[in-house]
């Protein structure tokens, strides 16, 4: 039996089917062009259906509003449509691999979401009595305690909203022990490495600190040398903060030493943990000498990066900066567990640094992912993923140009030196990887290395997905050192071109306007 | 392990490729003395859903929920109804399991939501720029006073006494941290316009409206007073719901306008994440701590959306960043402006009108209640209230009628002499019933 194909072409036509760029509706096939809510919504329509007022007298107080906002409504149907079609113009962990460097794209487990829609956690009031919330301290408590075995460490503050935060508890603690050491005004040198995150040296002057800046070796470690040099006068020194592994993918393996230093000098030691997953289970930073870690949850623990964010930003800290932690916190009584919420409680403590008692939402979330893992499963996640990054690693080795010799750990790094005299740079490879369906890696970080690419593929990554990656990664590699002009302009085929970032910040537009000429609804 | 996709096989030919033995090999930078030889000690291994359900649900079973019954707590965050249709936009795997939209091109979705979200947070507030989101009203509280003191080449801010006293906490410590002076005002039920006596030199006074105990204030007269001295105006609201028919931080003349985004599509979730405003006028929009996004055109010359004036943040300035904020709040920023859309300009009003209408009736109950004194006379949706017995026994014994009756004063401003003094919230959840049970409850407990 054959199939009646007659008046159904099976093959592209002769203009290779490149008539359908333009079309009327400005749509591309499942791809649907979506104006802004400004321009398809009025503010006379709404997706909310709610009683009639009974029209009691105002207490406002006349402290009423003057000009409406004019706020556009949509209904359910539209604003349904509305989402779902901006959804379609991103790219996510759910439809492949995001290798996005140092930001540890994992699968995010929709039993965690299940687990904190319970009405239990979702539906309780901070402020409402604690005999109330007995299960909500339990899950914090339960928490803290994996946080702190898994890291060997014997305090951990819970409050941190994301892992900048976490730094801040870090670095606040240390100033209140300095502070508490008399030596708050003469400590105000922080040593940060140049490969460090920039959330770093941010942190460091939040807190009043002056950067002093570490180079790296050329094995990509800290700079022993470099390291001890700063240290001859070490009067002035509160601390190290130091990622570990490091932003290149690899470990320190100095590390005890550098805190044996640091502590010598009467500094403390900060470890930025954004990169634990490479280690959960392996080894615990409470035995190489740190002093302040935050865990990303949104990393290590698979709490959602929802589009930037919600994080959550737990800080282990050691017994010499446990005493200076911030409030709120929670202490067994006779009745339970209850919160220490006031300053005046805990005298020690550096204070309060948000409204509170953290992002609950990422522990109910954290706590179902690590009792499903376990500590086993804990230990394989960090296996899994350091070898999927050496996998990938050795993979585009011939191809590419390692950063640095031998093994990484869950972060594969190359530099731009495969490119050169080719004309293409790092940021067309990483625009070439979109037309390929994949997010691209981390691009030009570390400082450290020249035009650097630093791929993070996870343990999420069955060997097929990787292979296929590299396939593709590899592709763009032979096409850049064959100089293919196609590159320089990529992605043709993603839901935008590039897109002219000079002219977004040198006449920043950053709401519509209904007098902006450009306004009309995407073509 | 249902997460880990690596087959034995997998690996042992990974391996191969490789050319290592054993993953060990990989960890041979670790010190020997803090290499662990199995899994950490003194914890469990893997289980499957099914268990980790039945525990936590059994967690969550100890907490009483909000919708279980009378409830009237605020200060700071609001029990609202959140339409169906916001849940479902939020868990898209597209928005909530992506990154920050630093790919542009493969980041569109996000990035016009996040102008939609400015562009609406804008015109709630009255202000002129608004930024991406903060982690929540506290902190964007705290960075709006660092920021006043930039501005200003000040060093002074001052505190009103209604200010909700996490965000007065936290805003302290960054301060403090920062090297910036800060005063506060005397908890007062209604003193918002005490701020007034104290602009000399200061690089902003901060004030609150609707404040912690429910009272709403027009600082117009703040604001003049401020600017006549050089000063900061920074205005913070906690019931974003209220904007819908309250006079808004533009209207007043603030300079900077910070808030709490949880009522609009945020669920209370015991406290986090929440999604913080943070507004300002546009002059200092190159001041801003945070994320913005900003409209521009691909290379087809096709409207599209990027993260922009980034050199003030911390990836390009380092230390000198004019914050250390990367990761924000973003899908809570999602489900804010989805919310938002659904419910548009008159859905807003007609959902404030039903907020304040309820706080009205709330607080009629109670002051019929023999021995109740209602302290706010212009109020949006929270009230406080004094009796003559000690409020945590109030609320205890209010508990034992299923009634969650509020916040005791005490919890806020411990020894400030507010004892008796409970502040209370009435939102659209709170039925006729409900304030009925109130009152009632409220009575027995007094008799």
């Amino acid at each position: 039996m054959t199939m009646n194909s007659t008046g159904r072409p099976t093959s592209i036509s002769a203009n290779g089917g490149s008539g359908t760029d333009v079309t009327v509706s400005g749509s591309k096939g499942l791809l649907q062009a979506e104006g802004l809510i400004f321009e398809i919504g009025s503010s006379d329509k709404t997706g909310v259906d709610l009683p009639k007022p009974k029209g009691t007298k105002s207490r406002l107080g006349g402290v009423t509003r003057g000009a409406p906002s004019g706020l556009p409504g949509l209904t359910e149907p539209e604003a349904v449509r509305h989402y779902v079609r901006l959804s379609q113009k991103n790219y996510a962990i759910d439809l492949g691999l995001f290798p996005l460097g140092s930001c540890t794209m994992k699968h995010n487990p929709r039993l965690n979401e299940k687990m904190a829609r319970l009405p239990g956690f979702a539906d309780v009031h901070p402020m409402q009595p604690q005999a109330t919330v007995q299960g909500a301290l339990e899950v914090i408590e339960e928490l803290a305690d994996w946080l702190m075995k898994l890291t060997n460490m014997p305090a951990v503050a819970m409050t941190p909203k994301a892992g900048a935060h976490g730094e801040l508890a870090g670095m606040l603690a240390i100033r209140a022990a300095l502070i508490a050491r008399g030596e708050g005004e003469k400590r105000k040198r922080v040593l940060v490495p140049v490969s460090a995150h920039g959330t770093n040296p941010a942190t460091a002057a939040q807190c009043g600190f002056i950067i002093d800046e570490i180079n790296a070796a050329a094995d990509g470690r800290v700079d022993l040398e470099d390291l001890k040099s700063k240290l001859v006068d070490s009067s002035d020194v509160a601390g190290i903060m130091l990622t570990n592994p490091n932003t290149c993918g690899l470990f320190e393996r100095d590390i005890k030493a550098i805190a044996d230093l640091i502590h010598a000098a009467g500094g403390y030691f900060y470890c930025d943990g954004a990169n634990f997953n490479a280690i959960v289970g392996r080894v615990r930073p409470g035995d190489l000498g740190v002093d302040a870690m935050h865990i990303n949850l949104h990393k290590t623990f698979s709490t959602p990066h929802g589009g930037g964010g919600p994080g959550s930003g737990p800080t282990v800290l050691s017994a010499a900066l446990a005493p200076y932690a911030p409030v709120p916190f929670i202490t067994k009584t006779a009745d339970g567990l209850r919160f220490v919420e006031h300053h005046s409680e805990a005298p020690d403590s550096f204070g309060r640094m948000c409204a509170f008692h953290g992002q609950m939402g990422m522990f109910t979330r954290a706590l179902a992912y690590i009792l499903s893992h376990g500590a086993d499963g804990l230990r394989q996640v960090a296996e899994d993923a350091v070898l999927n990054a050496n996998y990938i690693l050795a993979r585009l080795k011939p191809l590419m140009s390692p950063a640095f010799e031998g093994y990484c750990m869950h972060e594969a790094l190359f530099s731009d030196a495969f490119l050169k005299d080719t004309g293409v740079e790092t940021i067309d490879i990483a625009k070439g990887l979109i037309d390929e369906g994949y997010h691209p890696m981390t691009m030009y970080f570390p400082l450290v290395v020249h035009g650097a690419m630093l791929i993070e593929p996870t343990e999420t990554e069955s060997k097929a997905e990787l292979d296929r990656f590299c396939d593709a990664l590899a592709s763009i590699a032979r096409r850049a050192v064959q100089k293919d002009p196609s590159l320089k302009t990529a992605p043709h085929l993603a839901p935008a071109r590039r897109l002219d970032e000079t002219r977004a910040a040198r006449s920043p537009r950053l709401k519509w306007t209904p007098e902006t000429p450009t306004m009309k609804a995407a073509e | 392990m249902r997460y880990l996709p690596l087959t034995a096989d997998d690996r042992a030919e990974m391996m191969k490729t490789i050319g290592a033995k054993s993953v060990d090999d990989f960890y041979n930078d670790v010190p020997v003395s803090a290499r662990l030889k199995g899994p950490v000690p003194g914890l469990p291994n893997h289980v499957g859903e099914l268990e980790v359900e039945r525990h936590m649900t059994k967690l969550s079973k100890k907490n009483r929920a909000a919708s279980d019954g009378p409830f009237f707590v605020g200060c700071g965050a609001y029990k609202h109804h959140i339409p169906a249709s916001v849940d479902h936009i939020i868990q898209r795997s597209e928005f909530l399991t992506t990154y920050t939209p630093y790919q542009p091109e493969i980041a569109q979705g996000t990035l016009q939501t996040m102008f939609e979200f400015q562009t609406q947070v804008a015109a709630l507030t009255g202000m002129e720029v608004a930024n991406a989101s903060m982690y929540d009203g506290s902190t964007a509280c705290a960075e709006a006073a660092v920021m006043a003191c930039r501005v200003t080449k000040r060093n002074t801010v001052v505190l009103s006494g209604g200010l909700h006293p996490h965000y007065a906490d936290t805003t302290r410590t960054l301060c403090e941290a920062n090297g910036i002076k800060v005063i506060q005002l005397t908890p007062a039920v209604d003193g918002e316009l005490e701020l007034s006596k104290h602009v000399d030199d200061a690089a902003c006074v901060i004030g609150q409206t609707p404040n912690v105990f429910g009272t709403l204030t027009d600082l117009t007269p703040v604001a003049d007073a401020a600017h006549a001295k050089g000063a900061l105006l920074v205005t913070v609201f906690t019931e974003v719901v209220s904007l819908g028919l309250v006079k808004t931080p533009g209207e007043m003349g603030a300079d900077i306008a910070v808030g709490e985004g949880q009522s609009i599509g945020v669920p209370l979730g015991f406290g986090g994440p929440y999604v913080g405003l943070f507004t300002c006028k546009s002059k200092f929009m190159r001041q801003m701590p945070g994320r913005l996004c900003g409209e521009t055109v691909d290379a087809d010359g096709k409207r599209g959306f990027v993260l922009t004036l980034s050199t003030r943040e911390q990836h390009i300035r380092r230390d000198k960043a004019t914050s250390n904020i990367c990761t924000n709040s973003g899908l809570c920023m999602l489900a804010f402006t989805a919310h938002m859309t659904l419910l548009g300009d008159n859905g807003l009003t007609h959902l404030a009108t039903l907020n304040h209408e309820a706080a009205c009736d709330l607080a009629d109950a109670l002051a019929a209640v023999k021995g109740v004194k209602v302290l706010t006379t212009r109020y949006f949706n929270e009230i406080a209230f004094e009796t003559m017995k000690p409020a945590d026994q109030v609320l205890a014994a209010l508990e034992k009628h299923d009634v969650i009756g509020g916040v005791r004063a005490s919890r806020l401003f411990p020894g400030a002499g507010m004892d008796n003094v409970i502040v209370a919230a009435a939102t659209e959840c709170c039925t006729a019933a409900d304030i009925a049970a109130y009152a009632q409850a409220l009575a027995q407990v007094l008799a």
